[in-house]
């Protein structure tokens, strides 16, 4: 059975700017009087090299294609699950350890459903949104690379994905 | 005519942020890729890792995907987003 939210209550957005959690959890919970579950994620930039003097991550990004690939994204766990609110942020640019990169907030009537999306939703961002992360040090920049883990993360989600 | 767009790691292997490549239409992601070669022929092995990602006018495809003209196809190493 395919489900689907509203555009108005489906919030994506890519910036340079700092968000604010409680700001964006209380959007959730205005006039909400449906949803008993609220789910978020929150992804922060962390210190990856031990010994190296890592002075923060640099987000380069496919401008024309990333807002578009994360609204794909969010309308693809909006058709598999009962989702009343979605709200993803995600950073881009000179980002510092300790940084937030993206957030990502669901809501619904059950948690079940909260749960799944907002792990479906990071999973797929993983894997499909057109972000590139550098890792600026003292000594150079290095580009991170892509874990295996992630490349296979989409697995458990059962879709007709090939790639 | 195709607008060819290179991300990251790519784009700084490459030295180039894209191109304008005149070639026939329809063709493969495939053959776009060795036509960019032919090219510009130092460009083949980090073009031809088989990790390489491809989007059209900003939509995931693969190497198969048919090509138009007037397409924006961008090349780029796997993305590391989150």
């Amino acid at each position: 059975m395919a489900h689907s939210t509203p555009s108005e209550h489906i919030s994506v957005k890519v910036q340079t700017e700092d968000f604010d959690i409680a700001h964006e959890y209380s959007l959730m919970r205005e006039n909400n009087t449906q949803d008993g579950a609220i789910v978020f994620f929150s992804g922060l930039v962390r210190e990856m090299n031990q010994g190296q003097d890592v002075s923060g991550l640099f987000l380069e990004h496919y401008p024309a294609m990333t807002e578009q690939s994360l609204r794909d994204i969010t309308e693809q766990a909006c058709t598999r699950w009962p989702l009343s609110r979605v709200r993803l942020i995600h950073r881009v640019g000179q980002l510092h350890v300790t940084d937030q990169i993206v957030f990502v907030a669901v809501s619904s009537a059950h948690r079940e459903a909260a749960f799944e999306a907002c792990h479906f939703i990071m999973d797929f961002l993983k894997k499909r949104a057109p972000f590139w992360k550098k890792e600026t040090t003292s000594k150079g920049d290095r580009w991170v690379e892509a874990l295996e883990k992630d490349q296979n993360a989409l697995d458990k989600w059962d879709t007709n994905e090939t790639k | 005519m195709v607008k060819v767009l290179f991300f990251a790691q790519l784009k700084e292997l490459l030295n180039c942020d894209g191109l304008n490549l005149n070639v026939e239409c329809p063709q493969t992601v495939q053959s776009i890729k060795q036509a960019i070669i032919a090219e510009n022929p130092n460009w083949a092995e980090p073009l031809n890792q088989a990790t390489i990602m491809c989007a059209v006018n900003q939509a995931m495809v693969d190497n198969q995907h048919a090509v138009e003209h007037g397409d924006e196809v961008a090349f780029f190493p796997p993305v590391t987003g989150g």
